[in-house]
């Protein structure tokens, strides 16, 4: 269920007083009502689903996950385990990481 | 929405008036004195030298003895102007892509117009002219035609016919049933160029895309890879249906599996995000100036690289292989290093929310 | 797109299959409630790639399966109305009634359009004044605010020719009540991530505390589903079932508050038909007394329209993930892609199609093995 992607907003308009966005999804532009998230700027990201952004993108967020699974490969080789790496991740990811 | 680039319509001058309606009416399918003004003053000036003379109810075509191509196809394309291109390249490279597939060079061509009244005159100059010029640079001869025209409400506009004959060369013996295990799959170019296109400004689905349709005649590539002494096992320009179609039509006439490489296909990044938005699979997505070509791993070299020097292949890729595995299936490696069936599509994909 | 191919990167797939499979040491059954996640384990191939003792089990999460036979049949007796242009999802067009689809009404003469988005059926309410635009409003939370919306501005700009067909579906009922199911096998769930972009997490604690199951809301990306099952499997192999979110640049705690407001407004919870499975209470939404005039089971007369479901579908066992599809009679005989009985083998997302397709590949692969 739920097809959504992440564009980018390039720029804001309005129609029938309805907040609305130019939103580029990698070159692929499309008109996207931000009703629902009325606060965003031009140049940041929301995620788009049937012409709605239905949240905005948390830019930090991503990136933070990606640095995880980047880190996941490095400690597993150093430790090999998940349960250890769980414990890790609770408390010693800067020390296991260093 | 971005308008469509209009084809080149410079200098397009209607010599004549034709009569007082700048739109088709029921009269200009009569046969009669406007069927003819419509052929003199509009077809003909478009077509320019494309054209023979009288575009007469046959042509007589002299060619040397060996083996005769003869394709049709229709022409319902939805809107009749795109980005990239409108339905009168379409319907030449279309019927040139067809007869190239069996490795013929393409000779003659017979172009029947099926008109909705109200057609403005204007709309099917461009399309017209868009014929010729397509005409021109697939180096056919446009020899015949017909013009009909049908109640409004009763056609769409512009409907295209045509059918074209070519000459296949003494040794060239392209089936679809020809590919065996072990036999390289190679695809001309970027997928799914031409649907992605289309679709950006089809009714209901209107997005702002750079990507142009990538409408093309393949007869030159198809020479250049035959001037290489290879054996062309199969070749089949991948359109409605997409690569996916295709390769499961070739995978079923000669049972064999094709097996994919997804990570090698050539999907240019505009491409992916749109079928990203609209949830739809590359793969299934038409083309329009593309092939796929099997032939042997001793050959692929020689092929690829003149391929890659002509124009219409400069991105030519291998994509896979034929394997004795699931025979008439076509399974795709994923990047993630998985399998998936790439299943013959049941009808026109369509964009999806889940 | 950006912050979308990244979380496709195969070597970071591979650090996160080897995290799972140096996890995992018993079997465990998980359910991934949306159908786009199925749609993305069998894109990407990820169920081949788990350890055997990973069993994937594909939810009821696709909007597109679960709509009711009967809610279908009513949007087919709309779209034949000559005075009505009948707009719909393109998912919903192959999706069988009892006797046709919106393609045979289409060929019949009926207006039937596919469009990308709801405020593009409202669009055509305003360009033809004199027709009956009827939106066909089917989706979960992810696409209810979306189908709110629609209402929300005809009633304000005074367009009166627009109605929307309502069949919304909610997912934690839905969750409760498959594990409420005495033969249940589900022990873990990875949550839909872009319903809880709309309504956040606070559903699903509760959930997770009662039937001692870990829930874990998840992405759509091939990483992003990797990490849920990740996670999933951290927990049940050290015998936690707590709620945690795999997707938090998408999904935030409190959900997207002025969509859930919307929502509030538009809509109201009411008992729901599912696909196969039946009636679940309180499991969907229908439009508030406010809006009930947009409503077009109302407007066109067919509320008091009833149909049964195929007697042999068993499409709600595959759902609840009680049956394989191919244990199910039908399934490749009666039942194909090409001429489904029950929505789990229409949409591409359904657990019947995709079967459909693996089976098939494994009936060809022993020849070579």
């Amino acid at each position: 269920m739920c097809l959504a992607v992440p564009g980018r907003v390039m720029s804001l308009d309005t129609r029938d007083d309805t907040p609305m966005a130019d939103v580029d999804f990698g070159g692929v532009r499309k008109e996207v009502c931000l009703q629902y998230t009325p606060d965003v700027q031009v140049g940041e990201y929301v995620v788009v689903h049937v012409g709605f952004a239905i949240q905005r993108l948390d830019e930090q967020s991503a990136i933070d996950t990606l640095a995880n699974f980047e880190k996941l490969g490095i400690l597993e080789e150093e430790f090999g385990d998940g349960f250890e790496l769980a414990a890790k991740q609770a408390g010693l990811t800067q020390e296991a990481a260093s | 929405m971005l308008d469509p680039e209009p084809v080149s319509f410079d200098g397009w001058v209607c010599p004549m008036p034709l009569r007082d309606s700048p739109n088709i009416v029921m009269g200009h399918g009569g046969g009669g004195a406007m069927s003819a003004e419509l052929v003199e003053h509009l077809f003909l000036p478009a077509y320019g030298d494309a054209a023979d003379a009288e575009l007469g109810d046959a042509a007589v075509i002299p060619v040397a003895g060996g083996r005769i191509a003869f394709s049709t196809d229709s022409y319902v394309v939805k809107p009749m102007f795109f980005p990239g291109g409108t339905i009168g390249d379409l319907a030449v490279n279309g019927t040139v892509n067809d007869l190239s597939m069996s490795g013929a060079t393409p000779l003659a061509l017979s172009t029947a117009f099926i008109l909705e009244e109200g057609t403005p005159l204007s709309e099917l100059g461009r399309v017209a002219e868009a014929v010729g010029a397509a005409a021109r640079a697939a180096r056919v001869r446009l020899v015949t035609g017909d013009t009909k025209v049908v109640d409004s409400g009763h056609g769409d506009a512009v409907f295209i016919n045509t059918a074209g004959i070519g000459l296949v060369p003494d040794g060239v013996d392209i089936r679809p049933d020809r590919a065996r295990p072990g036999d390289v799959v190679i695809v001309s170019g970027d997928i799914g160029v031409h649907g992605v296109a289309v679709m950006s400004c089809r009714e209901g689905l209107e997005f702002g895309t750079a990507v142009e349709s990538d409408s093309a005649p393949l007869s030159g590539l198809v020479a250049a890879m035959l001037d290489t002494g290879a054996d062309i096992l199969v070749l089949r320009d991948p359109t409605r249906g997409g690569v996916a179609a295709s390769l499961n039509e070739i995978a079923k006439a000669s049972k064999v599996g094709v097996s994919l490489v997804e990570g090698d296909l050539p999907i240019p990044q505009p491409v992916q995000d749109a079928c990203g938005l609209l949830g739809l699979d590359p793969l299934y997505v038409a083309n329009e100036g593309k092939l796929l070509a099997f032939v042997a791993p001793d050959d692929v070299e020689a092929v690829l690289s003149a391929m890659r020097a002509h124009e219409f292949g400069k991105s030519a890729a291998v994509i896979g292989t034929c394997v004795e595995e699931h025979p008439s299936m076509v399974v795709a490696k994923t990047r993630l290093g998985g399998t998936r069936v790439v299943d013959l599509p049941v009808g026109e994909q369509l964009p999806r929310i889940c | 797109m950006k912050y979308l191919d990244e979380f496709s990167n195969p070597d970071l797939a591979k650090r996160l299959l080897d995290q799972i499979h140096a996890t995992t040491t018993r079997p465990w059954a998980i359910m991934e409630v949306c159908g786009g996640q199925t749609h993305s384990i069998i894109r990407h191939g990820i169920d081949q790639l788990l350890p055997d003792q990973i069993e994937m089990i594909h939810g009821p999460g696709c909007p597109v399966c679960v709509t009711p036979l009967e809610i279908i049949d009513k949007a087919l007796a709309i779209a034949a109305s000559p005075e009505v242009i009948f707009c719909s999802f393109g998912d919903m067009l192959r999706v069988p009634g009892s006797s046709q689809d919106l393609f045979r009404i289409k060929s019949e003469g009926g207006d039937v359009r596919v469009v990308y988005s709801p405020l593009d059926a409202l669009k055509l309410a305003r360009e033809n004044p004199d027709r009956q635009v009827v939106f066909f409003g089917i989706g979960f939370e992810t696409t209810a605010p979306a189908n709110a919306m629609t209402v929300y501005q005809a009633k304000r700009l005074g367009i009166e020719n627009f109605s929307l067909l309502v069949s919304h579906v909610l997912v934690p009922p839905a969750v409760a009540a498959i594990m409420e199911s005495p033969t249940c096998r589900v022990q873990a769930f990875l949550a839909a991530g872009h319903v809880c972009s709309v309504m956040g997490t606070h559903e699903y604690p509760p959930l997770a505390d009662k039937y001692e199951v870990p829930i874990v809301v998840t992405g759509f990306e091939p990483l992003d589903i990797l990490e849920g099952i990740r996670r999933t499997i951290l927990q049940l192999e050290s015998g936690r079932h707590e709620l945690e979110n795999a997707y938090p640049r998408a999904v935030a705690a409190d959900g997207n508050p002025a969509a859930m407001a919307m929502l509030g407004d538009v809509f109201e919870v009411t008992d729901r038909a599912w696909r196969g499975i039946g009636m679940i209470a309180q499991s969907g939404w229908k439009l508030s007394a406010d809006y009930r005039h947009y409503d077009a089971e109302h407007r066109f007369d067919v509320a008091s329209m009833h149909t049964d479901e195929s007697s042999i579908c068993r499409s709600g066992e595959v759902l609840q993930g009680l049956i394989k599809p191919h244990e199910c009679e039908a399934f490749g005989r009666e039942c194909t892609p090409r001429n489904p009985l029950g929505a789990t083998m229409v949409s591409s997302e359904g657990a019947c199609a995709a079967y459909y397709l693996y089976r098939r590949l494994e009936l060809v692969e022993p020849a070579h093995a």
